[in-house]
C-alpha cells in the first residue's frame, strides 16, 4: 500500500539561495500526483526532497517538514539512506547499470546493499518485478542479456522493475518519458496507471497532456522572475486543474499565454 | 480581429479563424500548439515564395579549387603520419634484427655467473637474463602494489569526496607536478629514504620498487580520475535512489563501471615505468646471480643489464681462444635483453586488454 506524503513550509536552498520557498501539498496515499510549470520552478527539486535525494548536491539543504505518514522525513534520527529504501525513484534518463544483465539490474537494490536472497526467491521477484513494469514477456527469454541493450522504452521500465524491486511505499517520476518516444510513453503511462493500486505516485512532467491522462491531482509550480524562488502557485485535482482552473497564472500557463 | 482565447497574434484570412475554431474544440491543453502549427501552413500556401536555386550552383573553379585543397591537406597528414612511423619501425626493426641473434632458451633460463669474457658457459650459452627478468617482473609487481592502491584511492577521493574543492585543486596541482618529476630525483629519493631508514649503502629490489611507484603514481591517479569521471552521475543517483550507501555506489557500481579504463590506466603506467633504468641503477643495484627476495640483497633489472652490456660494447678475446671466444657478445646480449623488455611490455599489454574484455560494458 502507498503512504501519504504532507509537505509543510518546506523551504529548499543550494547554498545561499532559495530555489523553492514555502510549499505546502497533501499528496494523497494511492494517487498519481503530477508537479507541472515553467522550467527552473523547482519542480524536480520539490521532487527530489520527498527521497532525500536533494542533498546529494552538495550545499544542498531543506527548511519545513515532509511527513510520510505522519513520520518527519528530516527529523534528527531518520537515516537518508533507509528513506530512500522507502521512497524509490525514476529518473528522466533511463540509467540501468550498463555492467548489469536485466536480472541484476532489477535484483540491484538487493545485490548492492548486500543483502541476501535465494535463487527462487530472486527468480520470483525478478519476474514479479518485470511483469509489475510490463516488461516480463518481452525480456523474459533474455534475461541474462546486458540490460543497456534493450530500447530506450524498455530500459526506462526496467528503471521503474527496479526501483520496483525493493517494495517502496512511494515512487518518484522525474519527467520519465521525456525521452521516450509516443509508444513507449504510452506503456509508461499505462504502467503508471497499474502501478497507483500499490504506490503514491508523484510525477514531474512538461507535458500537460500527460498531466491530464495519468494525474489525479496537479500541482502547478511557478516562479515569478529568473533567478527569483519557485512556489506553489495552484493545487487542485486535475479536472479542476485542466478544465476550470481557479487560479489565473496555472490558467495562462496550461492555456500556452504564458509569459 | 482581437488575440483570440488562446493567444494566437491577432489574424486576417478566414482560413486561419476557422483553424482557430477547429483548435479551440479540441482538447484545451493542445489546442495552442496546434492552431499555431495549422496557421503556419496555411500562411506558406497563401504567400507562395519561388526560391532563386541558382545561388546554389557552384563555379567550376571553386570545385577545382576545393579539390586540390584537399588532396594537399590529405598529402600532408599521411606524410605526417609517416614521418611518426618511421622511427618507431625503425626501432622495432633493428632490435628484432640485432636481438634474435642471441634469442635461445639458454639465454632465458641462465643468469650471468660464471660467464668469462667472450668465452662460452659450461651450460652451452654465452649467459643470461633469467636474474634480470625476475627482476624486472618483481620489482615492477612491487611498484604495482604500491602505487595502484594509493593512487585509485586518491582518484576517489578527488572525484567522490573532495569534488570541485580547494583541497582537492591542491592535490590535483600537486600530482601533475609529480608526474613531470624526473625519474632520476625518484631513484635519488628513494635511495635516500632508504639510507635513513636502513643505513648507507642499502640496496634491494624494494628500494627500486619504491623509485618507481613515485613515478607511477600520478599516472595513475591521473587516469583513474579521469575514468572516474566519465561515470555517469546518473548511475550514482540510481545507486542512491536505491537506497545503497555511498560506499557500496562507488565499490560496486563506480569502481565497477570504471574498472576497464582503470585497468588500462594501470597497465600504461606500468609500461612508462618498466623500462626506467636511471633510478633502478641506484637503487635496485645490479649483480650477476639471481636474487628472488625482493627485499634483500641487490637485483639486476632488464633495462639495467641492457645498459651494463651496452656500456661494455666488447670483450677482448685471448688468440689462443678461437671462434668460440665471441667478442662482440655484450652488445649482443643488450640487444636481445632490450627485444625480451619489448616483448614483456608487449605481453602485460595483451593481459591488460584480455582482462579489459572480460571486465568491459557490453552494448549487445
Amino acid at each position: 500500500m502507498g503512504q501519504r506524503i504532507d509537505v509543510e513550509h518546506l523551504n529548499v536552498y543550494y547554498g545561499d539561495f532559495l530555489a523553492v520557498q514555502d510549499v505546502n501539498l497533501n499528496i494523497q496515499a494511492n494517487k498519481v500526483t503530477a508537479f507541472i510549470g515553467p522550467s527552473g520552478c523547482g519542480k524536480s527539486t520539490v521532487l527530489r526532497t520527498l527521497d532525500r535525494m536533494h542533498e546529494i548536491t552538495p550545499g544542498a539543504r531543506v527548511e519545513g517538514k515532509v511527513l510520510l505518514d505522519g513520520h518527519d522525513l528530516y527529523g534528527k534520527d531518520v537515516d537518508p539512506v533507509a528513506v530512500r529504501r522507502d521512497v524509490g525513484m525514476v529518473f528522466q534518463k533511463a540509467n540501468p547499470f550498463p555492467t548489469m544483465s536485466i536480472r541484476e539490474n532489477v535484483l540491484a537494490g538487493i545485490r548492492l546493499n548486500n543483502r541476501h536472497i535465494s535463487k527462487s526467491d530472486a527468480d520470483e521477484l525478478v519476474e514479479w518485478a518485470l511483469r509489475g513494469a510490463n516488461l516480463w514477456n518481452e525480456v523474459k527469454d533474455r534475461l541474462d542479456k546486458p540490460g543497456v541493450g534493450l530500447s530506450g522504452g524498455q530500459q526506462q521500465r526496467l528503471c521503474i522493475a527496479r526501483a520496483v524491486a525493493v517494495h517502496p511505499q512511494v515512487l518518484l517520476m522525474d519527467e520519465p518519458c521525456s525521452a521516450l518516444d509516443p509508444i513507449s510513453t504510452l506503456a509508461v503511462e499505462d504502467l503508471i496507471n497499474e502501478l497507483k493500486r500499490d504506490y503514491t505516485i508523484v510525477i514531474v512532467t512538461h507535458n500537460m497532456q500527460q498531466a491530464a491522462r495519468v494525474a489525479d491531482y496537479t500541482a502547478f509550480f511557478n516562479l515569478k522572475a529568473v533567478g527569483k524562488p519557485g512556489h506553489l502557485e495552484y493545487f487542485a485535482d486535475t479536472t479542476t486543474m485542466f478544465n476550470n482552473p481557479q487560479n489565473e497564472e496555472a490558467e495562462r500557463y496550461i492555456s500556452g499565454r504564458f509569459g | 480581429m482581437s488575440p483570440n482565447k488562446n493567444g494566437n497574434i491577432s489574424t486576417t484570412t478566414d482560413l486561419r479563424d476557422s483553424s482557430d475554431e477547429t483548435a479551440k474544440n479540441s482538447v484545451l491543453t493542445a489546442s495552442a500548439s496546434q492552431s499555431v502549427d495549422v496557421s503556419a501552413n496555411v500562411s506558406c500556401e497563401s504567400a507562395p515564395v519561388t526560391p532563386d536555386f541558382s545561388k546554389f550552383a557552384p563555379s567550376d573553379s571553386l570545385l577545382k579549387r576545393r579539390e586540390w585543397k584537399s588532396r594537399i591537406m590529405a598529402g600532408i597528414i599521411t606524410a605526417a603520419f609517416v614521418i611518426a612511423m618511421i622511427p618507431l619501425v625503425s626501432v622495432l626493426w633493428t632490435t628484432i634484427a640485432r636481438g634474435v641473434k642471441r634469442l635461445n632458451l639458454n639465454f632465458l633460463a641462465y643468469n650471468m655467473s660464471g660467464v668469462i669474457g667472450g668465452m662460452p658457459t659450461p651450460s652451452g650459452g654465452h649467459g643470461g637474463i633469467e636474474h634480470a627478468i625476475i627482476g624486472t617482473l618483481e620489482v615492477t609487481l612491487g611498484a604495482m602494489v604500491i602505487s595502484v592502491p594509493i593512487g585509485l584511492m586518491c582518484a576517489i577521493y578527488l572525484v567522490e569526496y573532495a569534488r570541485g574543492s580547494k583541497i582537492a585543486k591542491a592535490i590535483s596541482l600537486l600530482v601533475n607536478v609529480m608526474s613531470g618529476i624526473p625519474s632520476i630525483v625518484a631513484g635519488l629519493f628513494a635511495f635516500s629514504l632508504f639510507t635513513i631508514l636502513l643505513g648507507p649503502g642499502v640496496s634491494n629490489g624494494f628500494e627500486g620498487s619504491v623509485a618507481l611507484s613515485i613515478l607511477m603514481i600520478p599516472t595513475v591517479v591521473n587516469s583513474s580520475v579521469e575514468m572516474l569521471h566519465v561515470v555517469p552521475d546518473d548511475l550514482r543517483e540510481a545507486s542512491y535512489a536505491l537506497g545503497v550507501t555511498k560506499s557500496r555506489t562507488i565499490i560496486k557500481v563506480v569502481l565497477r563501471t570504471a574498472l576497464p579504463g582503470i585497468i588500462s590506466g594501470v597497465v600504461l603506467a606500468i609500461a612508462r615505468v618498466i623500462g626506467e633504468t636511471a633510478p633502478l641503477l641506484m637503487t635496485a643495484g645490479f649483480i650477476v646471480t639471481t636474487n628472488w627476495n625482493l627485499f634483500s640483497g641487490q637485483m639486476t633489472t632488464l633495462p639495467v643489464f641492457v645498459y651494463q652490456e651496452y656500456s661494455k660494447m666488447s670483450v677482448t678475446c685471448p688468440p689462443s681462444a678461437g671462434s668460440e671466444c665471441v667478442s662482440s657478445i655484450p652488445s649482443e646480449r643488450a640487444w636481445a635483453a632490450a627485444l625480451v623488455l619489448i616483448a614483456i611490455v608487449l605481453v602485460l599489454n595483451l593481459i591488460g586488454r584480455l582482462i579489459q574484455r572480460l571486465f568491459s560494458v557490453e552494448a549487445k
